[in-house]
């Protein structure tokens, strides 16, 4: 019998080190920035201390990108900056260059294939989003056709920079929220309490982890047609999903009973207010590829009253803390119902306890 | 491309609806690779794509995981298997690599190319960058090619990120690399703490995930706060530096209006006044360290403070299973400037996640575990003291036993003196 093929040990090398990657400027004036300014919506020009300068092109992109797109991108970045780049935590593409005379032909040659040029200063950015029907095991929506269409709605905002402050858009495609906390958030809303497929329940899921797993203790094991599974409470049942990844016949979704809600006011800078959660507008919007045109009139519902009401430097929670949550639904021509009412834990707090009245 | 193949193309009407627009189209890429015949993975990207309009038609996902990993990992690789295999074979298997980017999400041209060159080779040639947790993702592989995959990406200096109960890859902000807000080194910061704990990420044993996220100011641009279980947010502690003549050129040019009604008003503690030759005046003992004035106005007007570090907060978190957590300001400010500064966040780093190991319940973040037993408790084991920082408000329920009030007070009175270089009688 022949010996077995030698395994290969992997070297755990962890977080590679960036600084052989990083463009030469940026290393070594690495800590000893001064300032920066942004001579057109799109660039970045940044000042060290040293007095070298550096100028950034920020561009979009799909983020799920094939290899001749990378490459693409490569040989723009080789011809017509230095060879170095970035990804900004939202997908966005950064080349670096060290003189401001290649900015213009550099952001020509992006533009000439397609990649838009902007995100900086108060745009709105590339939406952080998640995998969807593309490569999820339990996508209630795709992510990327979600977004190609949000991003074209918006682009002349990424392009630009006119809103009152930066806008940051979310998808998520279970209510996992991976996509996380935006001033604007889409995510799926699950509507049904789970199908369980009774034949497959003890086969497949560990039934006491499953119980665990649920947040309103819906879930009890159970014999069904002589098989060990397990049943839900459909009157507890709050339809989060929570059940289905540990347990897949327990399928959450329904081609039907997925909806899609959007959110507003989430923010995780800690300028002027203190981070936030975002807060229910709408829900059970239809999820209706390829297009989903009913989200995208929301978010554009929701962007314009923004654009259009908000002072310089508010986010959208503090425009709405501002005016009052009564003129937002006012604005935007959406309904406020009971489900607008927190019923989660601690929900109390989030409850008006005061004489304070928006007319 | 022949007829034949013309014709085994499975037709796409939804999708080719996602071609036209002025955003960059991912599904234009995932055609290019369909359409590169000859290509290893071509057949698979058509059955990708056939599945992908599928999904689409029926408004259902058809992947289901399973286990796949490398020698001597446990994660790292997200496993897919299509459920509907029959009707699309060629994409049956199409799993993802994680894989851990450089700190900074830095690259040079010449490693992109390599990383497309593996990805052809032996996946999809389709790649994210990146993920929500920060990896860079190989999609689409099939199960005997992941270990030659991953052991090329390997020999590149790259390794597996983290997936399933354990320690998660990392992100941390452009930071000290091109952004004067930075207030620590968060490349450094990163690494040092990430790769530390490697076991922890490669061999999955924690109750649940466990996140660490760097930012180098209160801006927050990779987002800790909500999303990591351990977020190292910079700050400083001195006064912060003003410019009068960036001051004066700053109002000059937007106008005092404006200067009063978007920066002085917009402070959240009252912390700024605006003098009657536009010169600024900053109360630093009521500032919180925002970051508004200094964004707003720009590193010529104002600058952090020299005496610098990163507050740290505990417990961020999405909704499963008792709701949204954000981290709680666990340590307010965390000095980080020395070898010693930052072996101390790798040593706070190891005792939180051996707390976490030792005593959260399965499937448990840390946030619901604080929760659950409570921030004391919390503290004690790990020995780190009550701060007035850590709360909006001291507690408002009387329900709560204080027959050691006294001892406590004595505790932190002994705490301050120490703090203030005084000798301690019970020292």
């Amino acid at each position: 019998m022949s010996s077995a093929p030698t395994l290969r040990r992997p070297d755990e090398t962890g977080v590679p080190d960036p600084f052989p990657y990083m463009h030469p400027l940026m290393k070594k004036n690495y800590g000893n920035w001064a300032w920066h300014d942004r001579p057109r919506p799109g660039v970045l020009h940044h000042v060290a201390k040293s007095g070298e300068e550096i100028w950034t092109v920020r561009a979009g992109t799909q983020r799920q990108m094939d290899v001749f797109t990378i490459r693409k991108l490569c040989d723009i970045a080789d011809k017509f900056a230095e060879g170095h780049v970035r990804f900004t935590t939202r997908s966005n593409i950064e080349f670096m260059v060290a003189s401001q005379a290649k900015v213009q032909p550099l952001i020509d040659a992006l533009s000439a294939e397609g990649f838009p040029i902007g995100g900086t200063g108060n745009s709105v950015s590339m939406i952080s989003h998640t995998q969807g029907w593309l490569h999820c095991d339990i996508p209630g929506t795709d992510a990327s056709g979600v977004v190609k269409n949000l991003m074209d709605m918006m682009h002349q905002e990424f392009i630009k920079e006119e809103m009152p402050n930066r806008v940051r858009i979310t998808t998520s495609c279970c209510q996992i929220n991976c996509g996380g906390q935006g001033d604007i958030s889409i995510n799926v809303q699950y509507t049904k309490p789970p199908k369980i497929n009774h034949d497959l329940v003890a086969k497949v899921c560990e039934r006491p982890a499953v119980v665990a797993r649920c947040p309103v203790a819906a879930i009890r094991p159970a014999l069904v047609n002589g098989k060990p599974s397990l049943e839900v409470d459909e009157q507890k049942c709050v339809c989060c999903g929570a059940c289905y990844p540990p347990c897949p016949p327990m399928q959450i979704n329904g081609a039907d009973s997925t909806k899609l809600a959007v959110w507003v006011g989430g923010k995780h800078s800690n300028a002027r207010s203190k981070p936030t959660f975002h807060k229910l507008v709408i829900a059970n919007l239809p999820n209706n590829p390829p297009h989903w045109p009913e989200v995208g009139e929301v978010v554009r519902k929701i962007l314009y009253a923004y654009k259009d009401n908000a002072r310089d430097w508010e986010r959208l929670g503090e425009w709405i803390e501002r005016i009052g949550w009564p003129r937002f639904f006012e604005l935007t021509g959406f309904a406020f119902t009971k489900h607008h009412l927190d019923t989660w834990v601690g929900a109390r707090k989030t409850m008006n306890m005061s004489a304070h009245v928006h007319f | 491309m022949s007829q034949e193949e013309a014709k085994s193309q499975h037709p796409t009407p939804m999708l080719d609806q996602l071609e036209s627009g002025p955003w960059p189209s991912f599904v234009t890429g995932l055609k290019r690779l369909r359409d590169n015949a000859g290509a290893a993975y071509a057949p698979m990207m058509n059955d990708l794509l056939g599945q992908l309009e599928h999904s689409y038609e029926e408004r259902t996902g058809y992947w289901k995981g399973g286990t796949v990993s490398v020698v001597g990992y446990g994660g790292g690789v997200i496993p897919r298997f299509s459920e509907v295999g029959a009707k699309y074979p060629a994409s049956k298997e199409f799993h993802t690599l994680r894989v851990q980017p450089p700190a900074g999400m830095h690259y040079d041209t010449d490693v992109l190319r390599q990383m497309c060159d593996v990805w052809e080779k032996y996946g999809s040639g389709l790649i994210a960058f990146h993920g929500q947790s920060g990896d860079i993702m190989f999609q689409g592989c099939s199960s005997e090619n992941v270990q030659p995959a991953f052991d090329a990406l390997n020999e590149m200096g790259f390794d597996l990120g983290g997936a399933g109960p354990a320690l998660r890859t990392s992100m941390s902000c452009v930071g000290h690399a091109r952004c004067e807000l930075s207030c620590y080194d968060e490349v450094r910061a990163h690494r040092e703490v990430i790769n530390e704990f490697l076991d922890e990420m490669h061999r999955p044993a924690l109750p649940y995930k466990f996140k660490f996220k760097f930012s180098g100011c209160g801006n927050d641009c990779v987002n800790a706060i909500h999303r990591a279980d351990f977020a190292v947010i910079g700050t400083w502690r001195d006064d912060m530096k003003v410019n009068q003549d960036g001051v004066k050129a700053y109002v000059a040019r937007v106008g005092r209006k404006y200067a009063i009604d978007s920066v002085i008003a917009m402070c959240p503690t009252r912390a700024l006044s605006l003098n009657d030759d536009d010169t600024l005046d900053v109360d630093n003992k009521s500032c919180v360290r925002c970051m508004h004035c200094l964004n707003v106005m720009g590193g010529k007007a104002l600058q952090p403070g020299d005496d610098r570090g990163a507050t740290i907060l505990v417990g961020g978190k999405r909704a499963l299973k008792v709701g949204d957590l954000m981290g709680i300001n666990l340590i307010p400010f965390f000095k980080l400037v020395t070898d010693e500064d930052y072996q101390n966040l790798v040593d706070l780093a190891r005792r939180m996640m051996e707390f976490f190991a030792d005593n959260a319940l399965e499937h448990e973040r840390i946030g619901e575990t604080i929760d659950r037993i409570g921030l004391p408790a919390f503290l004690e084991a790990m020995e780190i003291e009550p701060d007035p920082n850590m709360v909006n408000h001291p507690r408002t329920s009387c329900y709560v036993r204080t027959d050691d009030f006294t001892d406590e007070a004595e505790k932190y009175f002994e705490r301050k003196a120490r703090e203030a270089g005084l000798d301690v009688a019970a020292d």
